[in-house]
């Protein structure tokens, strides 16, 4: 049997999406980001909506998502994404808009935003990457960060009484009448890539048929900032976020 | 809509002549004292009728993304608001004017520094003039005097915008947004569909069919070598704006030994003042700027040759002076005259603080 005998469509078992480009991804080893620009490239050409859709891409590690999936993105100022997707859906309703951003993102200098977009039930889709830590400008403390968590700006552990709580943002949004998804998930087991893949889906036919805003979060992990190797960080996560942040659906007004 | 008179207010016609050219969105937040303009559209319902978008946003900051974000589409799009609130905007703007996207944005003017006044005010002439928010860019600015230039000039700022591809702004003060003059709106033309705007602009942001590339708006970009030909490119097309959009009105320049320069509504009291020197023996002129950016420097340079002295009549601390004392070149004297906080000055004091400048005139 030659390589050429192997090489058949029917034996095919893993390949990368078409809209997943060549170019090198700057994510650490072990990072989250990477699995999960998969799925949306992924579910994109399964759902064949490749010229329909909008990304609106974050200020943080995920800044560069435009340079890895193959479709018209818009990069917005940090934190603006929930208004940007805003203005896009509203002036083309026929188009799949969905934000992807971080936790400093999305749950600090972006928090209006979000807020009022998904109160105004916005028809766009939020992939929301908490992984507790701003990553890009160097491992300092996010509003996602774990109490005690060390950060380069909680050297000595995030202290609630200096610093305030975790916010669970999700679980603030899923309040708003304007969502009608609201989820948590994670992509550290091939399960749990199964589910985040079907929440994601879910979030991008709700924008498709009008149904308001979803919000997904991932659970994420940042090994580099988190200073472990990416097995200890998924265990970690496991352990200590999974804690604060439980797995499942939060809100799903979608009948199913 | 066929072309049309009526009697408004600045900030209504400026509504009303958007819907007319065929705009696709406004975002604004309310602040006096240009919310007549929120109010105007959201009385007009335009989306029942051209389709146009209108939308109260959470703030300013969120509404000149949405701005850019519509202008990221290849969307005829605005927003308004006034003085403190085109502070909070101006991070949107510097992103507007590196994505090379073509927008309009209305600042109707009031007294500052801070909440400040709600009255008119021309105090934010640098920050529109001379960029307003971080790096190196321009804005066209519009300064329009009469409520029939609030309307035109939603024309006028959106064809720059486009033909450019880059923001501008109408910069008019509180007075010309409040008051009630009459208007000839011109007749309405459909929006743009979109197989127009994709002609038109090839780089929006619209969803990517299988025929091209992804159209990716940002203003991101690491290698210096790249921000630097970036920014040549950004100073090449001001360039080319200074040689062709200068715009400005002169009145009774060809005998005159002295200049009044101003823009805006002080303009046309200033005109007045003008009128009352000249039965009296003195013969000034007005320059009226336009467009404050590009400014009108050469024309300024040429008068400064053959007349004895300027006086620049603003309502702000002296802002427009320095571009007028750049034009002159130190070659006659350039005085200020201003009121603050809110205040407009009638004819008599602008030609009091004339004589008082110019005793010899007399």
């Amino acid at each position: 049997m030659t390589t050429e005998d192997i090489i058949r469509p029917e034996n095919l078992v893993y390949r990368k999406p078409r809209l997943l480009n060549d170019n090198h991804m700057h994510y650490c080893p072990g990072c989250s980001h990477g699995v999960v620009h998969r799925l949306i490239a992924e579910i994109i050409e399964e759902m064949g909506i490749e010229d329909k859709t909008i990304g609106i891409a974050p200020v943080g590690c995920a800044v560069f998502a435009y340079n890895y999936v193959d479709i018209d993105w818009i990069e917005a100022a940090h934190g603006r994404a929930p208004a940007i997707a805003t203005a896009v859906k509203r002036l083309n309703p026929s188009r799949m808009v969905f934000t992807y951003q971080g936790d400093g993102d999305l749950a600090a200098i972006g928090t209006c935003e979000t807020i009022h977009a998904a109160n105004r039930a916005e028809n766009i889709a939020i992939i929301f990457i908490n992984n507790g830590i701003y990553g890009m400008t160097g491992g300092q403390m996010a509003p996602t960060t774990l109490e005690g968590m060390k950060t380069s700006t909680t050297p000595y552990g995030r202290r609630v009484d200096l610093n305030g709580y975790p916010l669970k943002i999700s679980d603030l949004v899923a309040q708003l009448d304007g969502t009608c998804y609201v989820t948590r998930q994670s992509v550290h087991t091939p399960a749990a890539v199964r589910k985040a893949k079907a929440a994601i889906k879910q979030a991008f036919t709700n924008s498709m048929e009008g149904r308001g805003t979803s919000l997904v979060e991932i659970v994420s992990t940042c090994n580099s900032g988190w200073k472990m190797s990416p097995a200890q960080a998924n265990k970690w996560m496991e352990e200590n976020m999974f804690a604060k942040y439980p797995m499942g659906d939060i809100k799903n007004t979608v009948k199913k | 809509m066929e072309e049309d008179v009526r009697l408004m207010k600045g900030n209504e016609a400026i509504a009303h002549a958007a819907i007319r050219y065929g705009a696709d969105g406004y975002f604004g937040y309310p602040i006096t004292p240009q919310s007549e303009i929120l109010e105007t559209l959201e009385a007009e319902m335009p989306w029942e009728t051209t389709g146009m978008v209108v939308l109260q946003a959470e703030s300013e900051i969120a509404a000149i993304n949405m701005v850019y974000a519509g202008a990221a589409c290849g969307k005829a799009v605005f927003t308004s608001s006034s003085s403190p609130g085109v502070s909070l905007k101006q991070e949107g703007i510097s992103y507007i004017a590196a994505g090379e996207l073509p927008a309009l944005i209305v600042n109707v003017m009031r007294g500052g520094p801070g909440l400040g006044t709600i009255h008119p005010s021309q105090a934010d002439y640098f920050q529109a003039t001379k960029g307003g928010g971080h790096g190196d860019y321009h804005l066209i600015v519009l300064a329009p005097a009469t409520v029939q230039e609030m309307a035109d000039f939603v024309t006028l700022g959106f064809d720059l915008a486009f033909k450019y591809r880059t923001p501008a702004m109408i910069l008019a003060d509180g007075m010309v947004g409040q008051m009630m003059e009459k208007v000839v709106l011109p007749p309405a033309r459909p929006r743009r569909t979109d197989e127009e705007i994709a002609r038109q602009c090839p780089w929006a942001v619209t969803g990517k069919p299988a025929t091209r590339k992804p159209n990716i708006m940002t203003t991101l970009e690491l290698d210096s070598y790249q921000m630097e030909r970036n920014n040549e490119r950004y100073q090449r097309t001001y360039r080319l704006i200074e040689e062709n959009e200068v715009r400005y009105q002169e009145y009774y320049t060809d005998d005159a030994d002295y200049l009044i320069v101003a823009f805006g509504s002080i303009a046309r009291i200033c005109l007045k003042s003008i009128e009352e020197a000249r039965k009296q023996g003195i013969r000034i002129g007005l320059i009226r700027p336009i467009t404050l950016w590009p400014y009108p420097y050469k024309t300024i340079t040429g008068l400064s040759k053959r007349i004895k002295g300027i006086l620049v009549v603003e309502i702000n601390a002296g802002q427009m002076i320095e571009d007028v004392r750049l034009a002159v070149e130190g070659r006659v004297p350039v005085y200020h005259f201003g009121r603050l906080g809110g205040i407009v000055p009638n004819p008599n004091e602008v030609l009091d603080a004339f004589k008082h400048n110019f005793p010899e005139a007399q």
